[in-house]
């Protein structure tokens, strides 16, 4: 055995994802493909948004899904009805996906013929923040039923997202959801983010988004 | 939240400086890690213990932790202080103009090696 010796590595441990992300992004952009990371918690309603957002950019956008869950394939027969193009990965019992995942789905996705990518990412306000996925950009939901304080107790997540969508609108009255100390609190983490009230179930605000996401995508291709 | 993750992270990361330095055996891999990274110490050891044990290399390998204090600086006064205490709002001038300076880290320090 030889002797006991120290070696310095001085390295993050998030270096390594963070240039796979830098990498995956750049090669997107040359094939002018946008990929949206949409997060939020579970049940907030990413799928039905991305139903909705389906039918409002399909004929306009060549719109591929992934999605990411610990396990089963519900979501992804949801958005597969709208004739999106959409497959489901499976994160094996981890938390979030990183880069290197994010490029296996998009390899399996053949984004080709895509101009925009919509990674839904594991339903989770905490580790999914941490994790540069290479996206062009960052998307989240917040329900009403989960409250105006989350920005307050996941700052990471709120920090880190270009657009806060605010979803379930429609119930609005029945809880004590103030929007204006929510807008308040988002801001305070994230003064750049975008914040867009919708009911994705009836289709209200949607537009907004929808139109928000259209504009993102053509920036991106003019680049 | 996501510490067996990062441990898969960590193994990896190590037994590539391993195979570059042409260890024969990882003893002891030292992190550093941020008082507001998010990850749990003793969670963190429970996933390091099962996953070693699958790596010859390294499958005694000891984990060390050495924590790096959170500290939050306010652009409106210049003052530094404590993130986990004081939070977002500045305890010196009330801003909430303030940012992180250290205490996300999550760093391979070093390995000892035979």
């Amino acid at each position: 055995m030889g002797d006991f010796r120290v070696i310095e590595v001085k390295q993050s441990v998030f270096a390594d994802n963070d240039r796979r992300a830098e990498e995956l992004r750049r090669q997107n952009r040359e094939k002018g493909l946008f990929l949206l990371n949409l997060m939020s918690s579970p049940g907030a309603g990413k799928t039905t948004l991305l139903t909705r957002t389906i039918e409002l950019l399909g004929g306009d956008l060549r719109i591929g899904v992934m999605e990411a869950d610990i396990d089963s394939d519900v979501d992804a027969q949801r958005i597969s009805r709208t004739g999106a193009r959409a497959i489901q990965l499976h994160t094996g019992g981890m938390c979030h996906l990183d880069a290197e995942m994010t490029a296996q789905g998009l390899a399996g996705l053949e984004t080709g013929e895509l101009d925009l990518a919509i990674l839904e990412n594991v339903g989770n306000l905490v580790c999914p923040a941490e994790f540069d996925t290479g996206a062009s950009k960052n998307a989240m939901i917040l329900s009403v039923p989960e409250g105006d304080d989350k920005p307050l107790k996941y700052p990471l997540m709120f920090s880190i997202c270009d657009v806060v969508v605010i979803n379930k609108v429609d119930v609005l009255p029945y809880f004590d959801f103030d929007m204006e100390k929510c807008r308040e609190n988002i801001l305070m983490r994230n003064p750049n983010a975008r914040i867009i009230p919708v009911c994705a179930r009836t289709g209200e605000g949607v537009e907004a988004w929808a139109d928000w996401l259209r504009e993102q995508v053509k920036k991106w291709r003019e680049k | 939240m996501h510490e067996l993750g990062v441990v898969f992270y960590v193994i990896r990361d190590v037994k590539a400086v391993a195979e570059e330095n042409k260890v024969q055996r990882v003893e002891s891999v030292t992190l550093e890690i941020g008082e507001v990274s998010g990850v749990v110490h003793h969670l963190l050891e429970d996933c390091w213990k099962w996953a070693v044990k699958k790596e010859p290399i390294m499958d005694e390998a000891r984990l060390l932790i050495e924590e790096i204090p959170a500290v939050t600086h306010c652009e409106a006064c210049g003052e530094d202080y404590e993130t986990v205490k004081y939070a977002k709002i500045c305890p010196r001038c009330g801003s909430d103009r303030t940012y992180l300076i250290q205490g996300n880290e999550f760093n391979i320090k070093e390995i000892g090696v035979t």
